[in-house]
């Protein structure tokens, strides 16, 4: 045990001489959590919009007060004709146009039935998705109320169906429930197999590898050695990644937090063997470094359902999906997080993950031993 | 036991690939055995098979006594290894590398406390104990790697082209080093590629596509291939081989 503390006591000092390696470690997570945590978020919050109110009546002005006391929008321009919509939406001043008819209250009041129009500035397909959606939304609670007051007395009453919605988990639906189990994900498999494989690469090009295998360390102790030390720190920075969800962004903790723990661990061991098993491959650090990157970290940005919805990518690219520990991972996250769930919810991913973890240490170990047949 | 190393036989195919045919010799113990050989002529596979990274395909190796195939963890701990590349860790101090490799070989902290003395005052490199290894001159971390290899006192140190790359006064110096050991009883047993080192050895083996086509001291060596230096002998072999 005396050696294997040596050896590792050795990868610490490789670590914190590095500059490089620490503001990776520390830094990357912290900014990230933090940028995305503010940045990144598909949550609309005062947008611009113009109002085109030829009529001018008291339903149009009832709309249009409905509208901007959501929170949601604020009026930046009142246009008086359809020509200024053009220049309103080039220069990015406005994401979105409400354009009433001339005699909106008139026809709604007579005909029960009117037209207004909203035109969204896709060139932000997202942002202009969420706008519309929650316009309509409004458009549609209006439209309620309206029935039921000034003219429902006067009116045979229509039948409608009132759909009250309820957001469970996340009421708000905060954008950071989304993305501070998303970091983690990212920062742990980029710690955990990037670094392991960049510093094994190391010892190889470096040529201290061999002088290695020639001392009495067993190839297990090696690995171990050169692995424990970036275990240790990556589950330091998944512990600052969930405080600073907590503590920063306000997300909540309802599941147990062993049990998040144990996964984290799970994760990461899974990691940090796709990370040797790269290492027994690439013979350099950049090589390393490339393989990693987009093996690793392209997937779990893009295929992981981090930031795009799964749901919404096509049958082929969801397949490839499953094939990465990230896309098992979040969902882990997320429901130990924010719904509280327990094992009994989570055993498929976990068992998934295992799988992962066997497959690829078995995989490494054989590569690791070809070596010196 | 009597020999240092007993080679018979060994062979290591990689598919059809010959590297290693067949090949045999005894290294006797505080001899130094220059192991020469241009490259992919198979003398790095036939070193790493006797340090136990490579298992053999056929044929047997003693090295210190103790079958390579059957035991290389124990090979493993009886011998010392400096490679070509480097053996050292550039962003640990002088002190930590010597710690590490005390503490891989599982020497006592103790023992080790009082071999970094020794040797930082042997090297004369006290003053830079606490410095990194990356600010030391080439010659002086080959020294330095090559005292570490002996920190857990082996009997046999493999030393692969230890002195590329280094001015011809420091190779000088390097060679004392070599002599001192031997002369202690160590067997070291050298690859290079500079034929006036292997002068400096009391034997020579020359391999040429996996085969040893000569083996005996440098003068007998030139007096056989009625060559001037160990380069023309080299040079003939290597040429008759290809």
């Amino acid at each position: 045990m005396n050696r294997f503390f040596a050896f590792v006591l050795k990868e610490f000092r490789h670590i914190y001489r590095d500059r490089r390696t620490m503001l990776i470690l520390f830094g990357m997570p912290v900014v990230q959590v933090l940028l995305f945590g503010f940045v990144l978020t598909n949550e609309v919050k005062d947008a611009n919009i113009a109002v085109l109110d030829p009529s001018k009546d008291p339903a149009s002005i009832r709309l249009t007060n409905k509208l901007v006391s959501s929170g949601y929008f604020r009026v930046a321009a009142n246009l008086q004709s359809p020509e200024q919509l053009e220049p309103a939406f080039r220069n990015g001043s406005i994401k979105l146009a409400l354009v009433f008819p001339p005699d909106f209250g008139h026809t709604l009041d007579h005909e029960g039935t009117a037209k207004i129009q909203l035109i969204g500035d896709a060139s932000d397909p997202n942002t202009a998705t969420t706008l519309i959606n929650y316009a309509n939304a409004i458009i549609l609670n209006f439209q309620q109320e309206y029935a039921q007051s000034s003219l429902g007395a006067q009116q045979a009453p229509q039948p409608m169906i009132l759909a009250e919605s309820r957001m469970r988990y996340n009421p708000e639906e905060k954008a950071v429930f989304n993305f501070v189990p998303g970091v983690m994900t990212l920062i742990l498999m980029l710690v955990s197999a990037m670094m392991t494989s960049i510093t094994l690469a190391r010892e190889k090009e470096m040529g201290t590898m061999e002088v290695l295998l020639v001392s009495p360390l067993k190839p297990l102790q090696i690995v171990l050695g050169k692995t424990a030390p970036y275990l240790a720190l990556s589950f330091l920075n998944a512990v600052l990644v969930v405080l600073i969800g907590m503590l920063v962004f306000g997300m909540p903790m309802r599941g147990s937090f062993l049990l998040l723990g144990f996964e984290c661990f799970l994760y990461m061991f899974v990691a940090l063997s796709l990370g040797i098993l790269i290492s027994t491959r690439a013979q350099t650090q950049m090589a390393a470094l490339f393989v990693s990157a987009l093996s690793l970290m392209m997937p779990t940005i893009v295929l992981s359902g981090f930031i795009f919805p799964r749901e919404s990518m096509p049958v082929f690219l969801q397949a490839v999906g499953t094939a990465f520990p990230a896309t098992w991972f979040i969902p882990i996250v997320k429901g130990v997080m924010i719904k509280g769930v327990g094992l009994s919810y989570l055993w498929k991913e976990t068992l998934v993950l295992v799988g992962m973890a066997v497959v690829f240490i078995g995989v490494s170990v054989r590569n690791f031993k070809s070596r010196l047949e | 036991m009597d020999h240092a190393i007993q080679i018979e036989q060994l062979t290591k195919t990689f598919g059809n690939f010959t590297a290693v045919n067949a090949i045999s010799f005894e290294v006797a113990p505080g001899e130094i055995f220059g192991f020469l050989g241009a490259n992919g002529a198979g003398k790095t596979t036939a070193l790493k098979m006797l340090t136990g990274l490579l298992k053999p395909s056929g044929g047997q190796a003693w090295v210190a006594g103790i079958d390579v195939q059957r035991k290389p963890e124990q090979v493993k701990r009886r011998i010392g290894y400096m490679s070509q590349k480097f053996s050292l860790y550039e962003d640990l101090t002088v002190r930590e590398n010597i710690r590490l490799y005390g503490g891989i070989y599982g020497l006592k902290r103790t023992d080790i406390k009082a071999k970094t003395a020794v040797l930082l005052e042997k090297l004369q490199l006290e003053p830079y104990a606490d410095q990194l290894v990356a600010g030391l001159p080439l010659g002086w971390r080959q020294k330095l790697a090559f005292s570490v290899a002996l920190l857990h006192e082996p009997r046999i140190v493999f030393l692969d082209e230890p002195t590329s790359g280094v001015d011809p006064l420091t190779r000088r110096q390097f060679w004392d080093l070599i002599y001192e050991a031997a002369h202690n009883g160590v067997t070291l047993m050298v690859t290079t590629h500079y034929m006036d080192e292997a002068e400096y050895c009391n034997r020579v083996s020359i391999m040429v596509d996996g085969k040893i086509e000569a083996l005996d001291t440098p003068r007998n060596m030139k007096k056989t291939f009625a060559a001037e230096d160990m380069d023309e002998v080299f040079r003939k072999l290597a040429r008759s081989g290809s």
